[in-house]
């Protein structure tokens, strides 16, 4: 087998490993907690019989391994139970809000993905400069706040009467002033919909740009510095050549990489700005349902962010290997 | 800059950030004598403006802001401190043990950690938050064991080439204890770069309390952390009151502040380290 193969089945296979345990982690780590599903429903003032007997309605006076099992069973072929607030088929609900889930986050990597690495360019081609102290100032700041805190700042500034959004105004001909929410509902055309985006998009662009930038940055300049691209400077090939022939090649399996694990952190800020624009998708739903303390859909949508969140990173390891011009010429 | 009483060059953004820090530290502790008002009581109209009265002006139900901004505070650092140095007691002490005794206990460890970080910090905190009770107790054990893993990571990777040394064999063979070789050979050879991490992670345990509070899922009212007020004024936004903008600036302000001077220290501690010239 071809070392290459190799090394990427190995990481399938790694992937899929930890995807059951984190399964495992998800089911039985939450039975492990102190607390109960039955009384969780009930309240404090249920007679034990009634308690009883709410557990053998739903099941859970089964040992917890097979309620596993058939845990598994049933995600694997899409069914996900129903909620215990108000008996709606998970599946169904999470159905309806991931597509807004990915949608907002799509939009946010299409802006964020190619911005970070033009900046984290410049950034890196005037190290030291005034263009780089710029750049790394203002992102050393967007790093340090929480994403809902950069929500607030963003919706304070773009939606109020103010200089920023006259300004915003008198360039596009309307009133310049965005909304606070994000409503989306069934049946919005593609351009109603990104429009209603608009502002969770920015914040999302805002969270991940910084930390994309400085890693593609970082990356660059590690390839910069190494003896090869010295030795090409010194045979005299023009800057270009340098970077496309040398520099390029080697640099793509770090940025890919380093994209890839943004798009993962991507995934835990949507659970916050959805919240704070009442966005109706996914990272809502779980909020709302760890609130209501609904077991079933929690773990459900925990899952679906923890899959998708290793998936990803799986993702960028294997980019990482495929790209790796080292790899591919076996000695 | 130079400081009379040292005879090292302090930074600008090291000295920002201490003095920050500082302030922000005292602030915390003393709490119940500077707070100009107590933490739950409607002392004045609805989101008033800053006055002379209320230097912040007052909140969604006219509690003085300022007042509840240092109790929140107080809060927001006990609960980060407590939930850091938790993780770094679990973190550093279970990274030595793998380190040192290798083998099979090193790779259950390790991979124990590896699985807590496959997946995201703040989705296994929600599915643990739906099933246990919401107090303070709970919240800091949840963000010290889920912040541990990163100081498990790094302890381990420095004690391992600690653990290697001739003194530690030295230890060893004159009959110590494991205990000994943790507490007394591998920790004061560690303590730098793990003071330096301690700021990185203050920071994170900061930022995961406020946005489990702004959730609705951290402290709960009338107490209220930084996270807490913000979510508490948000509505206030709209109609152009700044209220919820105080407490999310309190956040980002001790988050720099502190991710200054643990810069700062990682430089030091690094040059200190000396190595091959460096």
């Amino acid at each position: 087998m071809h070392p290459v193969l190799k090394l990427v089945v190995q990481r399938l296979a790694l992937g899929l490993i930890l995807l059951l345990a984190c399964s495992a982690v998800i089911f039985l780590g939450v039975e492990a907690l102190p607390g109960d599903t039955a009384q969780a429903i009930m309240g404090q003032s249920a007679t034990p019989q009634a308690l009883a007997n709410m557990r053998e309605k739903m099941g859970l006076d089964q040992p917890p391994l097979t309620r596993y099992f058939q845990w598994l069973g049933g995600v694997l072929t899409g069914d996900l139970g129903l909620a215990l607030t108000n008996d709606a088929d998970i599946a169904q609900s999470i159905g309806q809000r991931l597509g807004n889930t990915l949608f907002l986050a799509g939009c946010a990597a299409a802006i964020s993905v190619p911005l970070a690495i033009i900046l984290g360019l410049i950034a890196a081609r005037h190290a030291g400069k005034w263009q780089d102290k710029l750049i790394s100032g203002v992102t050393l700041t967007t790093i340090s706040l929480p994403e809902f805190v950069a929500a607030y700042f963003v919706i304070f500034l773009l939606t109020q009467d103010n200089v920023l959004t006259q300004a915003i105004g008198w360039v596009t001909g309307g009133s310049g002033r965005l909304l606070p929410v994000a409503m989306v509902f069934p049946g919005m055309g593609f351009w109603e919909r990104l429009n209603a985006v608009i502002l969770p998009v920015i914040v999302l662009v805002l969270v991940v740009l910084a930390h994309m930038m400085r890693m593609t940055r970082a990356a660059i300049l590690n390839v910069m510095q190494s003896a090869y691209i010295e030795t090409a400077e010194l045979k005299g090939l023009s800057p270009m050549t340098v970077i496309w022939r040398h520099a390029f090649p080697n640099a793509i399996a770090p940025v890919v990489s380093v994209v890839m694990l943004n798009m993962a952190y991507l995934v835990v800020g949507v659970v916050v700005v959805e919240v704070v624009f009442g966005y109706n998708a996914l990272g809502q739903y779980l909020v709302d349902h760890v609130t209501k303390r609904d077991l079933p859909v929690v773990q459900a949508v925990g899952l679906i962010f923890a899959a998708v969140y290793i998936v990803l990173n799986m993702l960028a390891d294997i980019i990482g290997i495929l790209a790796n011009p080292r790899l591919r010429h076996p000695k | 800059m130079r400081l009379p009483f040292t005879q090292t060059r302090l930074p600008l953004a090291a000295f920002i950030g201490l003095s920050l820090t500082g302030i922000f530290l005292f602030c915390a502790v003393f709490a119940q004598w500077i707070a100009p008002y107590p933490i739950d009581m409607a002392v004045g109209g609805v989101w008033e403006s800053p006055s002379a009265k209320y230097w912040l002006g007052t909140d969604t139900i006219g509690r003085d802001i300022l007042s509840r901004l240092i109790y929140g505070g107080q809060i927001t650092i006990f609960v980060a401190l407590a939930s850091s140095a938790l993780a770094f007691s679990l973190g550093a002490f279970f990274g030595f043990f793998a380190a040192v005794n290798g083998g099979w206990i090193d790779q259950t460890l390790s991979r124990i950690v590896d699985l807590m970080m496959a997946i995201p910090s703040l989705i296994v905190a929600l599915v643990m938050l739906s099933v246990l009770p919401l107090n303070l107790t709970v919240l800091i054990l949840v963000i010290g064991v889920l912040d541990s893993t990163r100081v498990f990571r790094l302890s381990r990777a420095v004690a391992v080439d600690i653990a290697v040394m001739d003194y530690v064999e030295a230890a060893k063979l004159r009959g110590e204890g494991g205990a000994w070789v943790i507490f007394r050979e591998i920790l004061p050879n560690a303590l730098s770069p793990l003071v330096a991490e301690f700021g990185l992670r203050f920071i994170f345990a900061v930022l995961f309390i406020s946005t489990l509070s702004f959730l609705g899922l951290g402290i709960q009212p009338p107490l209220a952390d930084w996270g807490g007020m913000v979510k508490e004024n948000k509505d206030g936004l709209v109609y152009g009151k700044s209220a919820a903008l105080v407490p999310a600036f309190a956040i980002a302000a001790l988050a720099i502040s502190v991710n200054l001077v643990a810069d700062w220290v990682l430089t030091r501690t690094s040059s200190l380290k000396g190595g091959r010239g460096g």
